[in-house]
C-alpha cells in the first residue's frame, strides 16, 4: 500500500513541478495522470499491487472528496440568488449542448469506424 | 462546558468527522434508493453539511480548516484516475478518432454556448468570464478565470453545479438521446461534468468512468487553451 501510494502521490508531485517550471496551463495532478498511465502501461502490476488498490481506494469514494468545495457554494448564495437567470441558464443550456454535441459526435464516429470496418472485413471474406 | 463546546464547533476534526458522516448518509440514501438520481451522495453531504454549519453558526473558513484535509486528496484521486483508463487501454485505439475530433468540438460548444446564453439573459461581462471555463475540473476553472477576469470564488460554484447536472441528470439525458455505448456516455459525462459526472460514471459502469476519467483530463487541458481563443472571437 505505501509503494502504491508513493506512486500516486510520486506522479502527482513531478506533474505540479513539471506544470510550474515550464508554466503549462495544464494543472499538475492532470499531468501525473498521464504519467502514472505511462509506468502502468510499462510496469503492467497485476491486479494485487498496491498502486491500483490505493488508486481503487481513493476512486471509490470520489464524491466524498467533493463535499468541502461544495458546501463553499453558502457563501456565494447572495450573488447567485441576484443573477439567477443567468446563471442557471448559462449553466444548464450550455451543459447540456456540451453533453448532446460529445454524445452524438462520439457515437456517430464510434458507428462510422465499426461501418467501415465491417465493409472492410466483408472484402477480405 | 463553554471551552469543550467551542473547541467542537472550531476544531477540523469535529468538521472532518461531519463531512464523512454526511457523506456517509448521503451513499445510505442512495442505497436505500436504489440509486435514485438525486440522491447524489456529494449533493445530500454539502445540504447536510451547510444546514448544521448555519445552525450553529460557524463559518466557511472553520469549516475548511477540517474540510481542506479531505479536500487535499482531489489531486492524488485524479492522478488516480490513470488506474481506470489503463484497465481500458485496449479501447483506446478504437476511440483515438471520436475523442479528437468529440472532446474539441464539446469545449467549444460549452464554452461559446455559455458565454453567449448568459450574454442573452443579461449577465454582465464578469459573469460571462466566469460561466466560461465551467466544464474544466474545478482547480483549472480557477486558473482559467484567474487569467482572463472572471471571479475565481464564483467559478468553484459554477464547476461544482455543472458537475452535480451531470451527476443527477446526465445519465438520464443520454438515455433519452439513446446513446448505449459506456465510451460515448463517459466520455460525454467527463466532457461537461468533469470529476463529479466521473464519479457517477464510475458508480454506473467501469468503462464508462474510464472515459470519463480521460474526458475530464483531456477537457481540461482543452478548455484552458480554447476559453483565451473563443472569448476573443465572441
Amino acid at each position: 500500500m505505501i509503494n502504491g501510494a508513493l506512486w500516486v502521490l510520486g506522479c502527482q508531485l513531478v506533474g505540479e513541478v513539471v506544470a510550474r517550471w515550464l508554466d503549462l496551463p495544464v494543472p499538475g495532478p492532470v499531468l501525473g495522470m498521464v504519467l502514472l498511465f505511462g509506468v502502468l502501461s510499462v510496469r503492467r502490476p497485476g491486479q494485487q499491487s498496491g498502486t491500483l488498490r490505493v488508486a481503487d481506494g481513493l476512486l471509490r469514494h470520489l464524491q466524498l472528496l467533493f463535499v468541502p468545495v461544495t458546501v463553499g457554494i453558502m457563501v456565494h448564495a447572495g450573488t447567485i440568488r441576484q443573477e439567477w437567470l443567468p446563471v442557471t441558464g448559462g449553466l444548464v443550456l450550455s451543459w447540456a449542448a456540451g453533453l448532446v454535441t460529445v454524445a452524438g459526435l462520439a457515437t456517430l464516429l464510434v458507428r462510422r469506424r465499426g461501418a467501415a470496418d465491417e465493409s472492410l472485413s466483408g472484402e477480405s471474406s | 462546558m463553554s471551552v469543550a463546546l467551542d473547541y467542537l464547533r472550531t476544531s477540523p476534526l469535529t468538521w472532518i468527522f461531519v463531512t464523512l458522516l454526511a457523506y456517509r448518509a448521503g451513499v445510505w440514501l442512495r442505497d436505500r434508493t436504489g440509486g435514485h438520481p438525486l440522491a447524489q451522495p456529494v449533493f445530500i453531504a454539502a445540504g447536510l453539511v451547510m444546514a448544521l454549519l448555519a445552525a450553529v453558526d460557524v463559518e466557511y473558513e472553520t469549516y475548511m480548516e477540517g474540510g481542506l484535509l479531505i479536500h487535499v486528496l482531489l489531486g492524488p484521486a485524479t492522478v488516480a484516475l490513470a488506474v481506470p483508463l489503463h484497465r481500458q487501454a485496449h479501447h483506446l485505439k478504437e476511440m483515438l478518432v471520436p475523442l479528437l475530433v468529440a472532446l474539441p468540438v464539446g469545449a467549444i460548444v460549452s464554452i461559446g454556448s455559455a458565454v453567449l446564453t448568459v450574454r442573452a439573459l443579461g449577465g454582465d461581462r464578469a459573469l460571462e468570464l466566469t460561466v466560461a471555463p465551467k466544464s474544466a475540473t474545478t482547480p483549472v476553472a480557477i486558473g482559467i478565470a484567474d487569467q482572463i477576469g472572471g471571479v475565481p470564488a464564483l467559478v468553484a460554484v459554477f464547476t461544482m453545479l455543472a458537475g452535480l447536472l451531470g451527476a443527477v441528470l446526465g445519465p438520464g439525458l443520454l438515455d433519452r438521446l439513446r446513446i448505449r455505448d459506456h465510451r460515448a456516455r463517459g466520455l460525454a459525462l467527463g466532457a461537461v461534468s468533469h470529476g463529479v459526472g466521473t464519479s457517477r460514471a464510475l458508480h454506473d459502469h467501469p468503462t464508462e468512468g474510464a472515459f470519463a476519467g480521460l474526458s475530464m483530463g483531456l477537457t481540461a487541458l482543452l478548455t484552458s487553451l480554447l476559453v483565451p481563443v473563443v472569448i476573443a472571437l465572441l
